[in-house]
């Protein structure tokens, strides 16, 4: 059977030439970073590259960048860290109604430690608007978070135009990267940011490690008390191979961003063009053009996302779906939710999120696949048949 | 897919009795889509007996092998044999749901229930049976 991989945005797999920089870390040079031998210099040597690599990937200064265990470590190191350091000038929040939970959750332990926390709405596209970001500041706002682009909806926001308002009124300003850094370009100087978090297996690199851009001279309170490893901003003994593969994959990314998204932007607009075309009654979620380049994804009416990915993989496609039967709280995606769509579109929920092993003939199969997975769950449905009684008069 | 028994699985993949019943002598219908399951059961009844039983579900891949497992146990049964189907025993029979899905998918027990309530009580109001 045809295997094909379109979860990307769960995770990417592993590059063999990442895997191969990684590999002397998990033999000979074995050594702690922090040791003053020879056997701790060849991993801090190994470190130092690592992190002006990934300086490198979003033009900043390699004295800027914390290594984290993962993209949820970073954001919540950002939005924890930050505040706390700020609390002295205020106690007041801002972030996005469709933030990662890593953003939504830490914004939530804030509030229990007495800070308040607002968030600003989004259209149905999934945008940020930065009027309504300038709405919710207040005098005592010493932190917005907004992600640059959502892994839900694939919905790129609005960055610069944001930093502009929080730079005039002097509030740090962090955005969670993760679903664009090493995809998409990033660069911290144009985006205005003051934080940024990224993650390694987004971009082709190992999982449980990522890393905050921090700018120099604001302030953090670090989440991890211990040594002096990464300034004394995050204690603790190095991943050593894990950040050794980032690095690689950051230079990777750097290097073939262009063609890389060259390749995943037709074939995203096929997918995106022609699903609907084949489907009745699917939805395109998010952004029509301001979208990640390997990023389609859909509602699809009166059927369950949960039931539509099973489906799919018995026949070798691997998605995922935002619908509550896929959540372990079983709750609708806060995003779709967010953007207007009503619980029982948001239950259709199925996203593909291409990477650079997929060709056109994944996305014909995928079309090819689809369309009766779909029409046996809708036999199957109460509310197909409801509808089609009503619309249709009777089938 | 291993979050799901081989039962669940197979029942997802062909699951029994998917359909609707004409003039059918019950309806019971449970759940709603903000939850994520809706399950709508049809039975026919003859001599105290389920003639048969149908289903239509909108849900998770365990909301429909629960439909399709409801329906496999309660069809040929007595009226009051069928009513004593469990949310419990389908689980049994599917060899266990994931611990989340237990309550959220597992409504086709009561849907079967409410569809021979609704037979009973238009019996009782001198129906057409």
């Amino acid at each position: 059977m045809r295997k094909v991989y379109l979860d990307n945005a769960a995770t990417t797999p592993l590059l063999s030439e990442v895997r191969e920089a990684m590999m002397p870390y998990l033999g000979d040079i074995f050594g702690n970073p922090s040791s003053l031998h020879d056997w701790g210099d060849g991993a801090r040597e190994a470190m130092d590259r690592a992190r002006t690599q990934v300086a490198q990937l979003i033009s900043a200064d390699p004295d800027e960048i914390i290594f984290t265990g993962s993209g949820t470590e970073s954001n919540n190191f950002a939005v924890k860290g930050l505040a706390l350091a700020q609390q002295a000038k205020g106690k007041h929040v801002v972030v996005s109604a469709i933030e990662h939970f890593s953003v939504l959750h830490s914004a939530r332990t804030l509030e229990k430690l007495g800070f308040e926390v607002s968030e600003v709405p989004v259209d149905k596209h999934g945008v940020v608007d930065p009027d309504n970001v300038l709405r919710q500041i207040r005098k005592d706002t010493i932190l917005v978070s907004i992600m640059h682009a959502n892994g839900e909806v694939g919905t790129i926001e609005p960055i610069p135009e944001i930093a502009r308002i929080t730079r005039e009124r002097k509030i740090p300003f962090h955005t969670d990267a993760v679903a664009t850094a090493g995809i998409t370009p990033v660069n911290v100087a144009e985006l205005g940011v003051d934080a940024l978090s990224l993650a390694g297996n987004q971009f082709y690199g190992p999982k449980g490690v990522g890393a905050l851009w921090i700018r120099k001279g604001v302030r953090i309170m670090p989440l991890l008390d211990g040594g002096i490893q990464e300034e004394g901003r995050r204690a603790g003994t190095e991943n050593v191979p894990a950040i050794v593969g980032l690095g690689k994959a950051a230079e990777l990314a750097k290097t073939h961003m262009t063609d890389r998204i060259k390749q995943l932007t037709p074939l995203r607009d096929h997918l995106l063009k022609e699903l609907p075309g084949r489907i009745e009654h699917v939805v395109v979620t998010g952004h029509p053009q301001h979208r990640l380049p390997g990023h389609a994804s859909f509602c699809v009416e009166f059927i369950e996302g949960e039931s539509i990915l099973m489906l799919l993989n018995s026949k070798g496609i691997a998605v995922s779906s935002g619908s509550a039967c896929t959540s372990r709280a079983l709750k609708a995606s806060h995003v779709l939710i967010a953007m207007g769509l009503s619980h029982e579109i948001a239950q259709g929920s199925i996203l593909f999120t291409l990477g650079i092993d997929n060709t056109n003939e994944d996305i014909d199969y995928v079309l090819e696949t689809m369309p009766p997975i779909v029409d046996r769950l809708r036999q199957m449905s109460p509310l197909y048949a409801k509808f089609s009684k009503t619309v249709k008069g009777g089938k | 897919m291993p979050v799901y028994s081989e039962k669940v699985m197979d029942h997802f993949m062909n699951p029994r009795n998917v359909g609707e019943i004409e003039n059918p002598d019950g309806v019971g219908e449970v759940g709603n889509p903000v939850c994520g399951d809706m399950m709508t059961f049809y039975v026919k009844v003859k001599d105290n007996r389920l003639e048969d039983v149908k289903f239509r579900t909108f849900g998770c891949g365990a909301a429909i092998a629960v439909s399709s497992m409801v329906s496999e146990m309660a069809k040929g049964k007595t009226l009051e044999k069928a009513m004593k189907i469990t949310p419990r025993s389908v689980a049994d029979k599917l060899e266990g749901l994931p611990k989340q899905k237990f309550h959220c998918s597992n409504l086709g027990a009561q849907a079967l229930n409410k569809a021979i309530k609704d037979y009973l009580s238009k019996k009782k109001g001198g129906g057409k049976k």
